[in-house]
């Protein structure tokens, strides 16, 4: 597996502030990879760096082996990026904003129609983005994110907001893009989408990485009870160690047709963040 | 050049969308034909609403729209697309540019015929306002790349707007304002347009364009290079 995305020893400071210290990660071709963090903890100024839009104070960022400060037409072209600030026109029709960036890029009519097909917008091609709901602008900008087939995705809270419905949609692109061998760099504060999502993810905190790893094996390496928490068919529940004997018991109560459910008590990444850093993730 | 070409035709799509724009690019056509057919007095100058007309109109929606345009792309975050689109600056301004002129001078064909330029005298007038539906992009543009929202743009806007469209009428009316005014752009724009027909562009009115044109340039570099379109 090829990496796409490389930084070393990142580090920015807007002011006295420091935003970014030492930030180091890999990612490889077709992983979706999570950077999760509350408000303020340098999500965005990663993004920006990355995607060269923003230069690092130290360190190195490297997209499909080039310099991100010195990205060319073409390797910008591979990339497809989608900010929560990013704005569209919303005077335009949704057709006519993706139009834009088809003559931009060399592009036809057949593939404007294309993109808004593959993200659902096709009826609603004719509308004035004003009048679309959040989550519709939402799949409008990952559009035009995907319009130029890139080979990795820079999303920036993409279902941010969202309802659930909108924020489900927005999921199953994502993963649809995964199947299609894209490499995708998100940012999210919302823990469920990234354990939904996400190959590997990073837990930011105070612009350093605290945590790194796929959300399971992170989730494990915080489980220091180890226990099992096995809901019986008269409804009560109990909670025995994850060791050895627990082996024998469960295997007995399986025998005797008591079992309902069976769970692992690792906590979630909420619970891992709150307990390396002492902040809640949805701050 | 097919970055410019985008730019443009976006404009060209926001046309009837955008009706803060529009109505610059419309009203002074618009005024100058009811007013000429409307108000007829004793002793007024032949076509005199073509001439008042016209060098406000050349003040005021070049100089409006490029503010206008580019500080809403900045304040929408739309700008940021483009460039992370590959559009470089130059091609943006470039793009917006040649619409707010194409349009303007959409205008100042209707100011041509409403007064009834012919031949050498329809030159000299399309190259007269021409020259200062430029300076006055320019000048916008220098606004619109200073302002992070269309409100603090607008702000900017009116004053300087204001000027460069009143001074010449006010200039009618008092020697003082005239000769102060001089040295800005649309007062030899006014003079330029009254003297078609009747006398030649003196040299002097030249000189004073030129400076206008470099000083524009210069503090147009100095705004681009100190705050770039971002």
């Amino acid at each position: 597996m090829s990496i796409m995305i490389k930084a070393e020893g990142i580090s920015k400071s807007f002011g006295e502030k420091r935003v970014l210290e030492s930030i180091g990660l890999e990612i490889g071709s077709g992983e979706i990879f999570g950077l999760l963090g509350p408000s303020g903890a340098g999500k965005t100024t990663l993004i920006k760096i990355l995607t060269g839009q923003l230069l690092q104070d130290g360190g190195s960022a490297e997209i499909n082996g080039n310099d991100s400060r010195r990205l060319t037409g073409d390797e910008r072209r591979r990339i497809g990026i989608t900010m929560d600030d990013f704005g569209i026109y919303e005077r335009l029709s949704c057709a006519d904003n993706l139009k834009i960036f088809a003559r931009i890029y060399g592009m036809t009519q057949k593939d404007v129609l294309d993109a808004l097909e593959k993200v659902g917008l096709s009826e609603a091609q004719k509308t004035t983005a004003g009048k679309l709901s959040k989550g519709m602008k939402g799949r409008l900008k990952l559009a035009r994110a995907f319009m130029t087939a890139p080979d990795i995705l820079f999303l920036d809270e993409p279902a941010s907001g969202l309802d659930p419905v909108s924020a489900n949609e927005i999921h199953r692109l994502i993963l649809s893009e995964k199947a299609r061998g894209k490499t995708v760099f998100l940012t999210t504060h919302t823990m469920a989408e990234a354990e939904k999502l996400c190959d590997n993810i990073a837990l930011l905190c105070d612009g350093r990485i605290v945590e790194y790893g796929s959300p399971a094996e992170i989730c494990r390496r915080y489980d220091h009870q180890r226990m099992l928490k096995i809901n019986l068919r008269d409804g009560r529940d109990i909670v025995i160690p994850h060791n050895k004997e627990a082996a024998v018991k469960v295997a007995s109560l399986i025998e005797e047709g008591k079992t309902e459910t069976i769970h692992t008590t690792e906590p979630d990444l909420e619970t891992v963040f709150t307990e390396i850093t002492g902040k809640e993730l949805s701050a | 050049m097919k970055n410019t070409w985008a730019v443009f035709m976006k404009q060209v799509n926001e046309t009837f969308k955008n009706k803060t724009i529009l109505i610059q690019f419309l009203m002074f056509p618009m005024l100058v034909i009811v007013m000429e057919n409307a108000v007829q007095i004793d002793n007024m100058p032949e076509h005199f609403f073509v001439k008042l007309f016209s060098v406000m109109f050349v003040g005021m929606a070049p100089l409006t729209c490029m503010s206008s345009i580019i500080s809403e792309e900045r304040e929408k975050n739309t700008l940021k697309v483009l460039m992370m689109s590959n559009v470089r600056p130059v091609e943006y301004l470039l793009g917006v540019g040649s619409y707010v002129f194409l349009m303007c001078t959409a205008g100042t064909l209707v100011f041509a015929v409403v007064g009834e330029y012919r031949g050498k005298e329809l030159a000299v007038f399309t190259a007269v306002m021409s020259a200062g539906i430029v300076l006055s992009e320019l000048t916008g543009a220098m606004i619109g790349i200073f302002s992070r929202s269309q409100m603090t743009a607008a702000s900017v806007t009116v004053p300087v707007m204001m000027v460069f469209s009143f001074l010449p009428m006010l200039s009618m009316f008092n020697e003082s304002i005239k000769k102060a005014a001089a040295i800005i752009y649309s007062q030899q724009l006014s003079e330029m347009i009254n003297g078609i027909g009747t006398t030649d562009i003196s040299a002097k009115s030249v000189v004073i364009l030129l400076v206008n044109f470099a000083a524009a340039d210069v503090v147009f570099a100095a705004a681009y290079k100190r705050k770039g379109l971002e």
